[in-house]
């Protein structure tokens, strides 16, 4: 019991996805920085942010639903503290993982952003409310073909959707990203993934620019700490899934690390080259390329590439 | 208490306001980001909306209709914030002191804590000055 409470709280848990999701970010500044020809913060600038955060005033607006308002945020993190736990557990103990855990880990990865969506929603600014239909535009996108891309995974592990059996399947055979359909279906989970991290060509919803921070536009202290907790962790476990999906042959310490790292440069390489997208760009090229690259992943799952 | 106020001044998000400038100003404002001088090495950086802010920062001469959207501005900001007055027109009105739709300077209407001169000040003197803001508030508290 204690130890399934401590496992929640601090190993895979809380903690600990917090402080690697605030390396993780520290990370994607530092490398933005370096490709803009910057020096850069320092590591322990996101911790700083986030103290900063606790220390400030707390402001509800006054036309916002108050319960609502503040009680979202902690909705994001603590869907996310679910999700990365069982991916975690799942990379450091396969034969402790559940019957359809995966499935679980999909549902669960949704709920930071139908807490966006209920935050926005809630604190009565137009501007949010904009950002909140888009959100809400973008979930639709983006979950179609992951869930494909997943299935593609699937099909490849003769139908496991335990992570232990996926782990297991490329223990004995090779990493799913060693075959076409394993490339195709990473690909499409990455473009996913970016979207779903709320990064540069898919940042629609946040628009400094045009929304000004969009659903977040009126938090303020606390919840917007947790708010900025939620997207760290969410920068932690989207690699994790990743690897535990397509690159699971090694999971020793140093090879975990350096795919991880390799997966955040790669989606850091991604926000810094591309321009933000149009909503309904966004949901053409999710719809139609994506899609079809998933499906392409499936079929030749099916034919066993 | 003490570690609070480190991290206050160690990460300090700007929150830009243009009452009415020239946008000179605004450049150089946005010089202080690029690389040459990188304030995000500190921990600095400009943000969308005042709800997030630690540092409004107020350019341009205030004339009669920035003025009360000003001060619903600062009285939406979370509140430890300063008030930044950067440039001329911010500090003393400049050139527009006599116009007819300029009637009062910055600091009647907000409490200012930090004056950086200049038209437009240098990069280096909007550094110079978050410097001195940040040792001022340190040694104070």
């Amino acid at each position: 019991m204690l130890k399934t409470f401590l496992s929640y709280l601090i190993f895979p848990g809380f903690l600990f996805s917090a402080c690697a999701g605030l390396i993780a970010c520290w990370i994607d500044r530092k490398v933005t920085a370096r490709i803009q020809w910057r020096v850069g913060p320092p590591w322990h600038q996101n911790f700083t942010d986030i103290i900063k955060l606790l220390g400030k005033e707390t402001i509800v607006p006054s036309d916002s639903s108050k319960w609502t308002f503040l009680l979202a945020p902690c909705l994001g993190v603590l869907g996310l503290i679910l999700a990365t736990t069982i991916i975690g557990r799942a990379a450091l103990v396969p034969q402790e993982s559940f019957l359809g855990d995966l499935i679980v880990v999909l549902y669960l990865l949704i709920i930071p952003a139908v807490a966006m969506i209920i935050a926005g929603a809630s604190s009565g600014n137009p501007l949010a409310s904009v950002g909140v239909s888009r959100e809400m535009k973008l979930v639709l996108a983006y979950e179609l073909p992951f869930l494909l891309s997943v299935t593609a995974v699937i099909i490849k592990c003769n139908g496991a959707i335990q992570f232990a059996g996926i782990l297991n399947h490329q223990l004995n055979f090779a990493s799913n990203i060693a075959s076409f359909s394993g490339i195709l279906a990473f690909v499409a989970a990455l473009i996913c993934m970016q979207a779903k991290l709320g990064l540069a060509p898919f940042d629609i919803s946040e628009a400094d620019q045009e929304l000004m921070g969009g659903v977040l536009i009126e938090y303020s202290g606390l919840p917007l700490a947790l708010f900025k907790l939620t997207k760290a962790m969410l920068l932690y476990t989207s690699p994790l899934l990743l690897i535990v999906l397509f690159f699971g042959k090694d999971l020793s310490l140093l090879f975990i690390l350096l795919k991880f790292v390799g997966i955040l440069v790669v989606f850091i390489l991604i926000k810094n080259t591309n321009p933000r997208l149009r909503i309904d760009q966004a949901l053409r090229f999710f719809w139609g390329p994506v899609t079809l690259l998933a499906l392409l992943a499936n079929g030749l799952a099916l034919l066993g590439y | 208490m003490d570690f609070k106020l480190k991290a206050l001044t160690k990460s300090i998000w700007v929150f830009h306001v243009s009452a009415g400038s020239c946008n000179n100003c605004d450049i150089e404002i946005l010089d202080c980001f690029t690389p040459r001088f990188d304030l995000e090495r500190f921990g600095i950086q400009l943000i969308g909306s005042v709800r997030h802010a630690d540092a409004i920062l107020i350019t341009g001469a205030m004339n009669r209709k920035s003025v009360p959207r000003m001060k619903k501005i600062y009285e939406q900001a979370p509140k430890p914030c300063v008030v930044v007055a950067v440039g001329q027109c911010a500090l003393s009105r400049h050139m527009f002191r006599f116009s007819y739709n300029v009637k009062e300077p910055l600091d009647n209407i907000l409490p200012v804590d930090l004056y950086i001169p200049g038209c437009p000040p240098r990069p280096e003197a909007i550094i110079d000055g978050i410097v001195k803001l940040v040792n001022k508030i340190r040694e104070n508290k």
